[in-house]
């Protein structure tokens, strides 16, 4: 891994005598433990042709041909994805339509539209909810809340993303000509969809701990990773600090979409807080392409996490191989407009810890 | 003989000069946080400047292409029209002037844009 | 400030531990193909004067702008300049090839939106800033060359 860029931090560039943390002020509790913790008892995973060539790629469960999916439209296309994913998991957890109490959704673009338009054609209850790339915790989280509740039964969560359609809402016209700088990150083309049921034998959401905006003072656009990792960081220490854990306590953490880079940091900021992750640490971005397909430091956009906890993640822990995982989706708040008006980049991240 | 190494002098300016400019513009993108968009306006805005000093001229008689080609060459001929055009009808002549010198290309980008529109759509990298 | 401090050195940390292009190979490679792209202009443009002498300088610089943006355009609909400049970088997009690419690119993304509404509409949204100040300081050359002419 990349012991050569932990070690800088080690070595006392950023190091300080004071803790980051406690800057931000005196912690509320974030931290949710789940009285009757849901089961996610299905889930399916959607990613196009690029991803499918990536080291995942095998996990997923279906790896699209043409990332248009015959469809007009690249957000039409993200639709069709989104739908797919949500027939998918449905099926899988052996239920129909409209036995789902609720869907909670999300996506990247403006309006939450892709989630909009895809709700229209269930006709069951529905929030769309906007967290950039940390969607899928949030609504993993929303869900988990009212299932140990007892107010829903079955919820399904969902989000998607599009590389075509995010470029368009965040960046250039695709064929516009620009050269990237090394450090950004490649929007993962993909859509994934768990259920979440009050009874079943799938694994269990136990934990949850729900994200503060943090800010650092990044302006880069492309540096997603930097932006994010002081987010991820955060939460990371209050579920830690709040349940009196570690992340030997763990057998695996994973992270959304900080890519190489930004788990670095990451790494590097808990090495300060005074917690070492070591091997056990994961970052979705980073392990959903590969070097040769030239996406600078990994995948990013709200369906990296999703469909890497949904495919990779959620087989290895039914095989037996993870006992315990917690799952940290990282998000970065901005707006093409809140960039160019000057504005620093605010980040979040929501964590859920997920049991066998 | 002679013409023909005069020729490859000429090329071989052009290239220097061509990719000199382009890689000052590469250096200004990676050593500060300029955006391209700003690089162009300011590459412009030196075409501009030189042509408005009168320095332009004979810069492009020696390296031809290789500053003509670059945004610098567009600035330039942007200025050099509403001069001349300025001079021709009056002041209000400089509104005018830059884009009508420069109307050829401009109308070519844009009626082959809307051609290629109607040919082609963006491909999903 | 004591947070403005930590925000510093937070990025004093990223800017540490950021990977940076490579600059020699990245000034190679737009020195290259912004001179390639100059010179087959340079050479477009010999073969014009060769065959139509009688047309002037004027118009023969004219119509080899007109052909590279021609060819740019092309090159951006079949979608290979991107790729040429993911390498090329500001070797592509400082010649007026990169003018045309960016001018071709928003009208193609914005075809779904429809002819009017979309392709109209978004055409300009990358190559305004260079058309805008292009015109303006322009015009604001040629007023003060002629106000200084006139007054000598």
């Amino acid at each position: 891994m990349s012991i050569k860029t932990l070690h800088k931090g080690e070595t006392g560039v950023f190091l300080t005598n004071t803790r980051i943390i406690d800057k931000i002020g005196p912690k509320p509790a974030q931290t949710i433990v789940y009285k009757n913790p849901p089961h996610i008892i299905g889930r399916m995973t959607v990613v196009g042709a690029k991803e499918g060539k990536g080291p995942m790629g095998k996990y997923f469960h279906r790896v699209l041909s043409d990332d248009k999916m015959g469809e007009k439209t690249f957000e039409n296309a993200e639709i069709k994805m989104l739908t797919t994913a949500i027939d998918g998991a449905v099926a899988n957890a052996g239920l129909r339509a409209k036995d789902v109490d609720l869907m909670i959704s999300g996506d990247l673009l403006n309006q939450v539209t892709t989630s909009n338009y895809v709700a229209r054609q269930y006709h069951v209850p529905y929030f769309g909810i906007y967290s950039a790339c940390s969607t899928m915790t949030e609504a993993l989280n929303l869900a988990s809340t009212f299932i140990s509740a007892g107010h829903f039964d079955n919820i399904l969560c969902s989000t998607a993303s599009h590389f075509a359609t995010a470029e368009r809402t965040y960046r250039y016209p695709l064929e516009y000509g620009c050269q990237r700088p090394p450090y950004a990150q490649w929007t993962v083309t993909g859509a994934a969809c768990s259920v979440l049921s009050s009874e079943g034998n799938g694994p269990k959401i136990t934990m949850g701990t729900i994200g503060r905006v943090v800010d650092f003072g990044t302006t880069d656009l492309n540096n997603m990773g930097a932006a994010m990792a002081p987010a991820a960081m955060d939460t990371m220490v209050a579920l830690f600090r709040e349940t009196g854990s570690g992340p030997k306590d763990y057998d695996l953490i994973i992270t959304g979409d900080l890519g190489k880079l930004g788990s670095d940091i990451l790494r590097d900021l808990m090495m300060e807080q005074g917690y070492y992750l070591g091997q056990r640490y994961i970052d979705c971005g980073n392990m959903m392409y590969d070097s040769s397909q030239h996406c600078y430091q990994g995948g990013s956009g709200a369906a990296c996490s999703a469909t890497v906890f949904n495919s990779f993640v959620l087989d290895k822990m039914l095989q037996g191989e993870y006992e315990r995982v917690a799952y940290f989706a990282t998000g970065a708040l901005m707006s093409t407009q809140s960039c160019y008006q000057g504005e620093t980049i605010p980040c979040i991240s929501h964590a859920v810890v997920i049991e066998r | 003989m002679d013409p023909l190494l005069d020729k490859l002098l000429v090329y071989l300016i052009v290239f220097a000069v061509g990719g000199g400019l382009c890689a000052i513009a590469q250096l200004l993108i990676i050593k500060t946080k300029l955006t391209p968009a700003r690089i162009l306006v300011i590459f412009l805005l030196v075409g501009v400047v030189l042509e408005g000093i009168g320095v332009y001229k004979p810069l492009n008689e020696f390296c031809q292409a290789g500053i003509s080609v670059p945004i610098i060459g567009f600035g330039a001929a942007l200025t050099r029209g509403a001069i001349e055009y300025a001079k021709q009808i009056g002041i209000l002549g400089a509104l005018g002037g830059g884009l009508i010198r420069t109307s050829l290309g401009i109308g070519t980008a844009v009626v082959m844009s809307y051609i290629v529109t109607l040919i082609f759509s963006p491909r999903s990298k | 400030m004591e947070k403005n401090d930590l925000n510093q050195r937070y990025e004093d940390y990223v800017a540490s531990v950021t990977p940076k292009t490579g600059t020699f190979h990245s000034l190679w490679n737009s020195f290259w193909i912004g001179g390639v792209t100059c010179v087959l202009a340079q050479g477009i443009g010999d073969i014009y004067y060769a065959l139509f002498p009688h047309l002037g300088k004027d118009l023969i610089v004219n119509y080899t702008s007109m052909t590279i943006i021609a060819l740019a355009i092309l090159f951006t609909g079949f979608g290979f300049f991107d790729v040429i400049a993911r390498k090329g970088g500001a070797g592509s997009f400082l010649p007026i090839t990169g003018f045309a690419n960016a001018m071709a690119s928003a009208s193609m993304e914005f075809k779904t939106e429809g002819l009017i509404m979309g392709t109209s509409v978004k055409m300009f949204t990358v190559v305004g800033p260079v058309i805008v100040n292009g015109v303006v300081w322009s015009a604001v050359a040629g007023m003060i060359n002629l106000l200084l002419a006139g007054g000598a």
